[in-house]
């Protein structure tokens, strides 16, 4: 049996391809694998000899002697403000979603458009006046003021998420219940609700990922560092010079690993809430 | 009266959403303006309007000059790469290809992972070495694999530092680029192609004349994403390459966070900000307006 040519040469960019693409997942584990006495930048590309873990556990704790902090204190910064942030907006953009497809009134299209110009806007354009009302809040500097801030901006995602994912829901369902005397509450309750499973999952799988990923909010409205996101942190780690690069790029391994593990096991939706980003309906 | 309240219990239960966005979106872009029309340029506030005097100076500023020519480069480049590696993979993939799955997952994966994060591993790939180090990183795996002619100084040439951070960026969105011209392609009725190729059209006419055009939607819509994007550019910068030298890789977004945060020139910094929202709005304005008349 003869393979066309042109199979062959498909296969071969796909690898090549491929390879553009885990390089840097490839370097990042391989450092982090390797003992100290053969991570040298030189030898960058060269397969461990041994499993050795001590990069991530420098990372991880950071070294009084070495003078630097470890990521361990704000990876639970993360994990404590992208839970309660993730719950909170996914709950609006139901609620907001199943009010702009259900119950329609005049004028509903153009909010929702509103709304929608919310996510794509550059937040530079908002965090002076947003510094200086998190400090009247006094909540500035603390993971509750970043919670909120999450919580706020999350609106436009979750609300188009959660409105995409119920015009799928048939209307006609609605509207049965409403001739049977059920109301906006009820219906949401009995009907729509226990129908967002999905819708759920994809708007909190979106937004647990990219709060996770967050940096901008996280530099500007956090900036002590017992209360920085994780990527904050390790931005500092890595901006230092004091820290070894071998350590830094396990640091960077242990940032990405949480988003990494939901793409892994949840990809489908995460995958969903993607597309969603970006085309309508 | 049961009707009342059915109009009313939505507006209700939308209401507190529709008040947030309009102060800390709306409300806020208005006070960022408003900042930026007056003299407060030190750490404590001065609301004296002095007109557009920050846009001057603003306009009149070599950074920013330099700013604004590196983010049409980063754009065109991000833009047109992650357009051309997207639909080349997507066409490809869509060859019933063995082990798809495995590929577009691979391909995907960067999305997943913070921009901080790929900015510090980039940082290190594209670390160009130095006398006694020799080459490292990409440098030293093109010369093993008889490259050598490809090594460069990567972010550390003034001349192609803003190039450097665009393969990073297209390396972390081309993958999503294919996901969504994918997407498209198999949105294509089968039919369509078949009756194309029983009429006598051949594989390129096919491409050319049915699905090149039924995927323009999908273009439009990627280039307003990947455009908006690449405006915003920040935390890849700041991770990877800071400003570089001579501000090679520096984009309106650090320059804003440098100037207000570090400089404490609020309203300079506000005019910063606004110039890079009339920027986005001008791409993503007419995209929302296209999408609300559809739906209208």
């Amino acid at each position: 049996m003869k393979i066309p040519t042109t199979r062959i040469l498909i296969y071969l960019i796909l690898v090549l391809f491929t390879v553009f693409y885990i390089i840097p997942m490839y370097i990042m584990i391989l450092t982090g694998m390797k003992s100290f006495s053969e991570v040298g930048l030189s030898t960058m590309w060269n397969l461990p000899r041994s499993l050795n873990f001590e990069s991530f556990r420098l990372a991880w704790l950071g070294s009084a002697k070495g003078g630097f902090r470890g990521l361990s204190g704000s990876f639970l910064n993360s994990l404590w403000l992208v839970i309660p942030a993730t719950i909170i907006s996914a709950i609006f953009g139901s609620l907001n979603g199943y009010v702009l497809t259900k119950w329609r009134f005049y004028g509903s299209d153009l909010i929702f458009t509103m709304i929608l110009f919310g996510m794509f806007i550059p937040y530079q354009s908002i965090i002076i006046p947003l510094v200086l009302t998190l400090q009247k809040l006094h909540v500035y500097g603390t993971i509750p003021g970043l919670i909120l801030v999450h919580v706020i901006y999350g609106i436009p995602i979750s609300t188009l998420i959660f409105r995409n994912y119920y015009i799928t829901v048939p209307t006609e369902m609605v509207e049965a219940s409403k001739i049977d005397g059920a109301n906006f509450l009820g219906i949401y309750r009995w009907i729509i609700f226990p129908l967002s499973t999905p819708g759920f999952a994809v708007a909190m799988i979106w937004q647990f990922t990219s709060i996770w990923n967050d940096f901008l909010f996280g530099l500007i409205v956090t900036p002590n560092p017992a209360s920085q996101p994780i990527t904050v942190a390790l931005n500092n780690l890595a901006g230092s010079y004091i820290v070894q690069w071998n350590v830094q790029i396990a640091g960077a391994l242990l940032t990405a690993l949480p988003p990494i593990l939901v793409y892994i096991f949840l990809g489908k939706f995460f995958l969903r809430g993607l597309m969603q980003g970006s085309l309508k309906g | 009266m049961r009707l009342k309240r059915d109009k009313l219990m939505p507006i209700l239960f939308i209401m507190p959403s529709v008040i947030t966005v309009g102060v800390f979106v709306y409300g806020f872009i208005s006070w960022t303006g408003f900042i930026s029309f007056t003299k407060w340029n030190d750490v404590l506030p001065n609301y004296t309007l002095i007109g557009f005097e920050n846009y001057r100076k603003l306009f009149a500023n070599m950074r920013f000059q330099i700013d604004l020519r590196n983010t049409l480069v980063f754009t065109v480049i991000f833009v047109i790469s992650c357009l051309l590696i997207g639909l080349l993979l997507a066409i490809f993939l869509d060859q019933k290809i063995k082990s798809e799955g495995i590929f577009r997952n691979l391909f995907l994966l960067p999305m997943a992972i913070s921009f901080v994060v790929s900015g510090v591993i980039w940082r290190w790939l594209f670390n160009p070495g130095s006398i006694q180090l020799g080459n490292i990183g990409v440098n030293q795996l093109f010369e093993k694999l008889g490259l050598n002619f490809l090594t460069c100084g990567w972010y550390t040439d003034p001349k192609i530092g803003i190039i450097a951070v665009a393969i990073a960026a297209i390396w972390q969105f081309s993958g999503y680029t294919m996901a969504l011209y994918l997407a498209g392609l198999r949105g294509i009725p089968i039919e369509l192609r078949e009756a194309s190729a029983i009429d006598g059209a051949d594989k390129w006419q096919i491409f050319y004349y049915i699905i090149f055009p039924l995927l323009r939607p999908i273009t439009f819509g990627a280039i307003i994403i990947l455009g908006h994007i690449s405006l915003k550019i920040f935390d890849l910068v700041v991770a990877m390459t800071g400003s570089g030298p001579a501000f090679s890789c520096d984009v309106p977004a650090l320059f804003m966070y440098d100037t207000t945060f570090r400089g404490n020139h609020f309203a300079q910094g506000a005019s910063i900000a606004i110039i890079l929202l009339l920027l986005i709005s001008l791409l993503i304005i007419p995209y929302l307006i296209s999408t609300f008349r559809k739906e209208a």
